[in-house]
């Protein structure tokens, strides 16, 4: 009995010891589920100075909720701020993101204007053949209403409460999946997200990359914001990490992750 | 002396633990009753009772929103009929199987196996239905997209056959073996036996397997979410739909205001659903049990 407990008291206070030294310092985003690469490549990066940086794909309205709740240090935002979030919000851009439209490879499609683009969303053009395609309904693919992709798309092409959507999905990872299995399948994703399961289309004649996207040719792009309380000062070690993302050092691994770096 | 003592002191510290541990039980239910109750009215009421129950559009981020939830309504009314339509009998005579006609090595495999299916997270099922059920709608009922009303109906209708198999084979089994063995002295034979007299007497049990049942269908959002599409639609079987639990858990995390509100009534009426079909099924075992 006496030898139990004094093993099991010797074992707690180990646990105790090394969860304490794990919290070093940490850091909490949250937001945008089309930052996952870019966030993903800082973080691995940012790593060995102590601090524990942690994200959470939420999306990109429930980032910057979270950042005014106070249930993260820094919220991600893959659109602007509105002139409301503003009010109690900072943002910073730390890069620039295209908004692809992808199709399943069978499609044959290799561009869309933005005129098809509306009409397609709209569901004033419900057959491929219309553009040029196969005889075939089209299946659009979306985001949700709290998205920031979605906001970037809809904003650009003009199109915003009015896209009859036939499935609303919450990350962009999602939507390339979806769109992958589906020959009839339109959708709109980050461009640091896309593989090689579906096919890119170029917007307006201009194919999206970091050149098009730098020199605004490619016009559906939005910008990768980092969301801070404007009354309240980031804590040391999240100052520290947002410094990091806007370094000279990071611009080369943000690029690396698909995205223009907005740090000159 | 002493010991007498002793005793009756952890006597009553047992006894007001225990208790004030069954009372705090109540406690939990009645604060999320209230709470429910609470921030489910100003919304219902800003918006209207009429409109907000029976209105057929949902557009809570549109400039001008509109808040009407028959959509989802319906959809986790017909989701969930459709789920105990093909479960119910799916499963119930698969109980009976195990519990009276099955070897005993097939019964004790096919019995771990459901407890598997028991334990697997809804996200699985989720996801398996979005990679093979989905395509496969598509390409069997040659409609453009298979993310449906059907797709989560199938879904729903996996998830609910082990908590009733689980459940139904447990009543039935605790059927006393005189009735059994009473019948079959009458000249039944062993069908005959089963359907008429051990089922019957396993009712209440099968009742509540229905019950949990009707209770994980409805309550499901993760599984549903990855395949039924997510657009409020008004139901249809090959319609992308969205669901009470879907239409809480894809907008609760960005909401504001008067769209926060609101998700806070669409989970009372699920509230109020999920009461008042426990209320039915346990008036329906009732009366059958008086009626004998």
């Amino acid at each position: 009995m006496k030898f139990n407990k004094s093993l099991m008291s010797v074992i707690c206070g180990c646990a105790i010891g090394l969860s304490s030294a794990a919290n070093a310092g940490s850091v909490i985003t949250d937001g945008s589920t089309s930052m996952e690469k870019v966030m993903g490549i800082l973080i691995e990066s940012f790593e060995g100075n102590g601090i524990d940086v942690t994200y959470n794909p939420t999306g990109s309205g429930s980032g910057i909720s979270a950042v005014q709740a106070g249930r993260a240090d820094i919220g991600l935002s893959s659109r602007a701020l509105k002139d409301q979030e503003k009010q109690t919000l900072v943002g910073t851009d730390i890069a620039y993101d295209g908004i692809v439209l992808v199709v399943n490879k069978a499609n044959p499609l290799s561009d869309i204007t933005s005129e098809q683009v509306k009409d397609l969303y709209t569901g004033k053009i419900q057959n491929w053949k219309e553009v040029g395609g196969a005889d075939a309904p089209v299946v659009l693919i979306g985001r949700e209403a709290g998205s920031g992709t979605r906001d970037g798309f809809e904003s650009v092409t003009g199109t915003k409460d009015a896209c009859k959507y036939r499935q609303e999905l919450t990350s962009t990872g999602d939507v390339i999946t979806t769109v992958s299995q589906n020959a009839n399948a339109l959708g709109y994703a980050s461009l640091s997200a896309v593989n090689d399961s579906i096919k890119v289309l170029s917007f307006n004649g201009v194919v999206a990359s970091e050149e098009s996207v730098l020199d605004k040719s490619y016009k559906l792009q939005r910008p990768f914001v980092f969301v801070t309380p404007k009354d309240k000062a980031l804590s040391q070690d999240a100052q520290t990490f947002v410094d990091y993302a806007l370094s000279a050092e990071a611009k080369p691994l943000i690029v690396k992750a698909g995205v223009v770096p907005a740090a000159k | 002396m002493k010991l007498k003592k002793h005793q009756e002191c952890t006597d009553k510290i047992a006894t007001v633990v225990f208790t004030s541990l069954g009372y705090l039980n109540i406690v939990f239910v009645a604060v999320i009753c209230l709470y429910l109750v609470v921030s489910g009215i100003p919304a219902i009421g800003k918006i209207g009772f009429v409109d907000f129950i029976f209105g057929t559009k949902w557009a809570s981020t549109s400039t001008v929103p509109s808040f009407g939830i028959l959509p989802f309504i319906l959809t986790s009314i017909y989701g969930t009929l459709g789920a105990i339509l093909i479960g119910l009998p799916l499963g119930f005579f698969c109980s009976v199987y195990l519990a009276k006609f099955a070897p005993l090595k097939i019964k004790q495999f096919v019995e771990s196996t459901v407890d598997l299916l028991a334990g697997i997270p809804s996200v699985v099922f989720g996801f398996i239905g979005m990679l093979v059920l989905v395509p496969g709608i598509q390409s069997i009922f040659d409609v453009p997209d298979g993310s449906s009303l059907l797709a989560a109906i199938l879904v729903l209708s996996i998830m609910i056959l082990p908590s009733i198999i689980k459940v139904s084979i447990g009543s039935i089994e605790a059927v006393p073996n005189e009735y059994e063995l009473g019948s079959l002295a009458l000249g039944a034979n062993k069908v005959e036996t089963v359907y008429k007299v051990v089922v019957p007497a396993a009712r209440r049990g099968i009742g509540v397997a229905v019950v949990l049942g009707v209770g994980r269908a409805i309550g499901e959002a993760m599984a549903v979410m990855m395949v039924a599409g997510n657009v409020a639609n008004m139901p249809g079987l090959f319609e992308s739909v969205r669901f009470l639990t879907t239409a809480v858990a894809s907008e609760m995390s960005y909401s504001a205001g008067l769209q926060r509100q609101a998700l806070f009534s669409i989970a009372l009426v699920l509230f109020v659903f999920i009461m008042v079909i426990n209320a039915l099924l346990n008036l329906v075992l009732k009366e059958r049990g008086k009626k004998k």
